[in-house]
């Protein structure tokens, strides 16, 4: 774990990574205490209700779409993709600033990921678990998901390997499941503070047995360690390739505006762009109401802002190369794409998102407007709407005018779309809501480990 | 068991003994506490990594080698401290990935040239550039699974009992709270003289831990 001396400070900002005076018991009972002993507060039940009221919209509309059929949604030919693998992609690039803040940051030593890295990881997994819905939705006849895995089975036939859409099964699935792991090693700690320090029965025991027994054996640290190092080893170009994965879904077919290379790197930017906007969204009230202000500092307001300008940057940089190539590819299709985009019917679309995803964030390099909290919140929901727009934009504007002007037609999600995507938000928020009331929402072994008693001295 | 060097002389005490009860009779035919419950080791408590990293160097350098702190956090210096510096957990996920990687390759080889080859697009039956996003998955799937099942395995957890969870005061090992013990099946465990020099290491309290 990097326990380096804490002279980076003024590299970055004045700001501390942790407010000094934190002790190991202080910051111990600060962040168990949100999960033991406080009262849940009424906001929380308030949250969790609306969310999960929204929740039920999904099953709702899941179930009238079993029955149904998907000529529920907005989609048919020639745009068949639609919101579902709009969503889809919307929701799993949010995951992956999970990942980069505990996979790629730890690697990279940088310690301010400490006291964001397990709630960005729970709101990786969780938005996983939406996305990860849509395509199997999507696929007409949900039940037979199961199909997409190579099993053995009475029709002797085997899925085809050469698909993108079943590289895509691979990487999400496997993705879903070493992030789901590297959040719970991280948990075990965690869990063996919450199991001593829990004062009823229940919790002991459901603690305890999550806890596995971890009792802080140097020995155990010491693997503990190496594992959390190599998973994040490993996380690190999974998550890199997850999204160069789904990007493989648009730029292996051949529709124009998809057919491009740039499109995996400019896809995994736009992810972690997405994601740190929602790291943003979901932590600046969180930090107010269950007062980590100590905890989660300006620095990590700054440092935050800072990645979602520079991805920020490289999307921009991805969307003018996507009007170059269209210019200079010579090719008829490409250029008819981008003119279609800027001035065809869904040109608002496309300059909503010009506005949204790459004048808004030039703020960012203000450093008042980094300081001002509600400003850098709004900042937030506006890329996260504009990461929205970009893959409305990429998915609709090249599949509802092609090749054929005969076969060209126009999108309009129904009302079931948007049922969909606010059921998935509900779903977010239900599983996020759970997750702060039961779970300690900062790794505090973790944090033990970046206070300056923390240092042995020789 | 390639846990350890096997020249390092710690090296058969790497895993915390799974049945600490035939202790009993190495504490007893000592001659020390008879008719007292089995004893598990003696553990000293500290209340600084400094005190405890310090203390470890010393009873290592004294001669005991069944020994190990506990912390509420991973203390690089306390590992080296109690001689335990080697683990073969890297090598559990290279072989992992390496037989994801060579597994997740061959299954679509298998399924797509020997087994039921399909004409795709032309495509070569073994089109092995479009196998790889797959193997890379499986590469890493099977990687991460070592490292965590590995992990668990090597510490032999989930272990819902443990001697040590019994000494007072233990349950600050996950807050705020360091500890040193040695363990009664140490070659050179003698009960009284053990205590004697745990209480010269600058320690809070000193406790026998019974099983």
């Amino acid at each position: 774990m990097p326990t380096e001396p804490h002279n980076e400070g003024h590299i970055h900002t004045t700001a501390p990574v942790v407010a000094p005076g934190l002790t190991f018991a202080s910051v111990t009972d600060k962040i168990s205490s949100i999960v033991l002993k406080r009262k849940t507060p009424i906001w929380w039940f308030a949250g969790f209700a609306i969310s999960f009221v929204l929740f039920q919209l999904m099953l709702l509309t899941i179930t009238k779409l079993v029955f149904e059929g998907i000529g529920l949604w907005g989609v048919n030919i020639p745009v068949a993709w639609g919101m579902d693998i709009l969503n889809f992609v919307w929701w799993i690039g949010i995951g992956h600033a999970g990942t980069l803040i505990s996979a790629i940051l730890l690697l990279l030593r940088q310690q301010w990921r400490t006291s964001i890295n397990r709630f960005a990881e729970a709101m990786t997994l969780f938005a996983v678990a939406q996305a990860g819905m849509y395509p199997i939705m999507h696929l007409g006849r949900p039940w037979l998901a199961y199909w997409l895995f190579p099993y053995p089975n009475t029709m002797g036939i085997w899925p085809q390997f050469r698909s993108p859409l079943m590289w895509d099964v691979f990487a999400v699935s496997t993705y879903a499941t070493v992030s789901a792991m590297f959040w719970f090693v991280g948990l075990i700690p965690d869990f063996a503070t919450l199991r001593d320090r829990a004062r009823s029965k229940p919790f002991q025991i459901v603690y305890g047995m999550l806890a596995l027994g971890w009792r802080g054996s140097a020995r155990h640290w010491h693997r503990y360690e190496m594992a959390y190092l190599l998973l994040a080893g490993l996380a690190t170009p999974l998550v890199l390739s997850v999204h160069t994965i789904v990007s493989f879904d648009f730029a292996a077919g051949i529709m124009p505006g998809w057919h491009a290379t740039i499109f995996p790197p400019y896809f995994v930017a736009g992810a972690i762009y997405a994601g740190f906007a929602m790291v943003l969204l979901l932590t600046i009230p969180l930090r107010k109401v269950y007062g980590l202000e100590n905890f989660i500092t300006m620095r990590h307001m700054h440092n935050m802002a800072k990645v979602m300008l520079a991805t920020g940057l490289i999307v921009a940089y991805g969307y003018v190369m996507e009007a170059f190539f269209g210019w200079y590819s010579g090719n008829k299709y490409e250029r008819y794409m981008i003119w279609n985009r800027m001035h065809g019917p869904y040109a608002y679309y496309y300059w909503a998102l010009i506005l949204c995803n790459i004048i808004t964030p030039q703020f960012l390099w203000i450093k008042k407007i980094r300081a001002n909290l509600l400003v850098l919140w709004v900042i937030a929901i506006v890329v996260s709407i504009g990461m929205w727009l970009e893959r409305f934009v990429i998915v609709v504007t090249s599949l509802h005018r092609d090749f054929l002007p005969s076969s060209w037609g126009m999108y309009q999600p129904s009302m079931w779309d948007w049922t969909m995507f606010i059921g998935t938000i509900g779903f977010f928020f239900t599983l996020l809501f759970l997750f702060l009331r039961f779970l300690p929402m900062i790794s505090i072994f973790e944090m033990r480990t970046i206070l300056p008693e923390a240092e042995v001295e020789e | 068991m390639a846990e350890d060097d096997p020249k390092d002389e710690t090296w058969e005490h790497d895993l915390e003994d799974p049945e600490p009860f035939h202790h009993a009779t190495t504490a007893t035919t000592r001659g020390r506490r008879r008719g007292a419950p089995a004893l598990y080791g003696i553990m000293a408590e500290f209340d600084n990594p400094t005190d405890l990293v310090a203390a470890a160097r010393r009873t290592y350098e004294k001669g005991y080698r069944r020994i190990n702190g506990y912390s509420p956090y991973p203390i690089e210096e306390l590992s080296e401290a109690i001689g335990f510096t080697r683990t073969s957990l890297p090598l559990i996920v290279l072989i992992g990935g390496i037989l994801g990687g060579l597994g997740g390759f061959f299954m679509q080889y298998w399924m797509e040239v020997i087994d039921y080859p399909l004409n795709v697009g032309g495509k070569p039956f073994n089109s092995w550039p479009a196998f790889i996003p797959i193997t890379f998955e499986c590469t890493v799937l099977v990687a991460s699974f070592a490292a965590v099942l590995g992990m668990l395995v090597l510490n032999k957890l989930p272990q819902p009992y443990h001697p040590v969870f019994n000494a007072p005061n233990f349950a600050l090992a996950t807050r705020d709270k360091f500890f040193l013990v040695i363990e009664a099946n140490d070659p050179v465990f003698k009960h009284d003289e053990a205590i004697q020099f745990m209480r010269t290491l600058g320690g809070i309290e000193v406790n026998d831990v019974e099983i």
